[in-house]
């Protein structure tokens, strides 16, 4: 049979099966690097970005060095590409976008959402970052630039947003329920309700 | 090593005409002037990590640009910022 047109379950046993003949992955480390994977989610990134707002220690930590700030709230960054925080403030907006393939920061967001892999918005993120941002209902004030992070290689990139008005003397739990997907790729920004 | 604040200039080279490649720079920036922001580390070059070759380890840079000048069509300050591997800059 050609392999193009083996059916793919067929597939994907017979190279999990040649990985644990060969000595180079066995099953069980194989489920462990899938279970790693299914339990990433944006909370990780909520919980991160929450902790920031309220300890500044810890925000200077993640500015600096995203991948110890997220290892230091207990998220497995070994063997992963180095994470990069980039900081929103009242001057300055980042958005995130890869316009080569979809590099994403999955130890602390989960999956990609399905438009992050879409040509469209890797096209316009970069192109015409303002008018697709108010697409996703975020206005960017002209007087705030806006500077997009094309994620081209061996970095993943996450924003931390402002803490919005109104959330004075919230727990780390209530701010962190605010902090949404979107809101630390770029596309939109955590409001108080 | 590249100094943070240095302008240099994307290679305008086309190596996905030569033949198959794997490049990690986006052709939008090929050709143009940026700053080097600061230096992010050392990694082994992807482009041969992808065919399974040796691969040099390489600087890589964060490198900021105007999207003006990108993009003739649009205008106000927005930038780009894009890790870019040192074999990619020459001196502007």
């Amino acid at each position: 049979m050609n392999i193009l047109e083996a059916p793919s379950e067929k597939l994907l046993a017979g190279i999990r099966k040649l990985l644990a003949e060969k000595n180079i992955a066995t099953e069980e480390e194989i489920a462990e690097r899938i279970r790693i994977t299914d339990e990433a989610s944006p909370a990780r990134g909520a919980a991160m970005v929450a902790r920031a707002w309220t300890d500044p220690e810890y925000k200077a930590l993640m500015l600096r060095d995203g991948t110890m700030a997220a290892e230091a709230m207990g998220v497995p960054m070994r063997g992963l590409p180095p994470l990069g925080v980039l900081e929103n403030t009242a001057e300055l907006h980042n958005l995130v976008v890869c316009t080569l393939c979809s590099c994403y920061p999955r130890a602390v967001l989960g999956y990609p959402p399905f438009w992050f892999k879409s040509a469209a918005y890797r096209a316009r993120a970069v192109r015409d970052p303002r008018a697709m941002l108010v697409e996703f209902g975020t206005t960017i004030p002209d007087d705030v630039k806006l500077e997009v992070v094309d994620s081209t290689a061996d970095y993943r990139w996450m924003v931390l947003p402002r803490r919005p008005a109104g959330t004075e003397g919230w727990s780390v739990e209530q701010l962190a329920a605010l902090v949404h997907e979107g809101d630390m790729i770029g596309v939109t920004i955590p409001h108080a309700p | 090593m590249l100094a943070s604040g240095t302008t240099v200039r994307v290679k305008l080279d086309w190596p996905e005409t030569r033949g198959p490649c794997h490049i990690r720079t986006p052709h939008y920036l090929r050709g143009h002037e940026g700053v080097v922001v600061r230096h992010l580390g050392d990694f082994p070059n992807p482009e041969a990590l992808a065919f399974r070759r040796p691969a040099e380890i390489l600087p890589l840079y964060h490198v900021r640009f105007p999207m003006g000048a990108l993009w003739p069509d649009r205008h106000g300050d927005n930038t780009i910022l894009v890790e870019l591997y040192e074999t990619w800059l020459e001196a502007a």
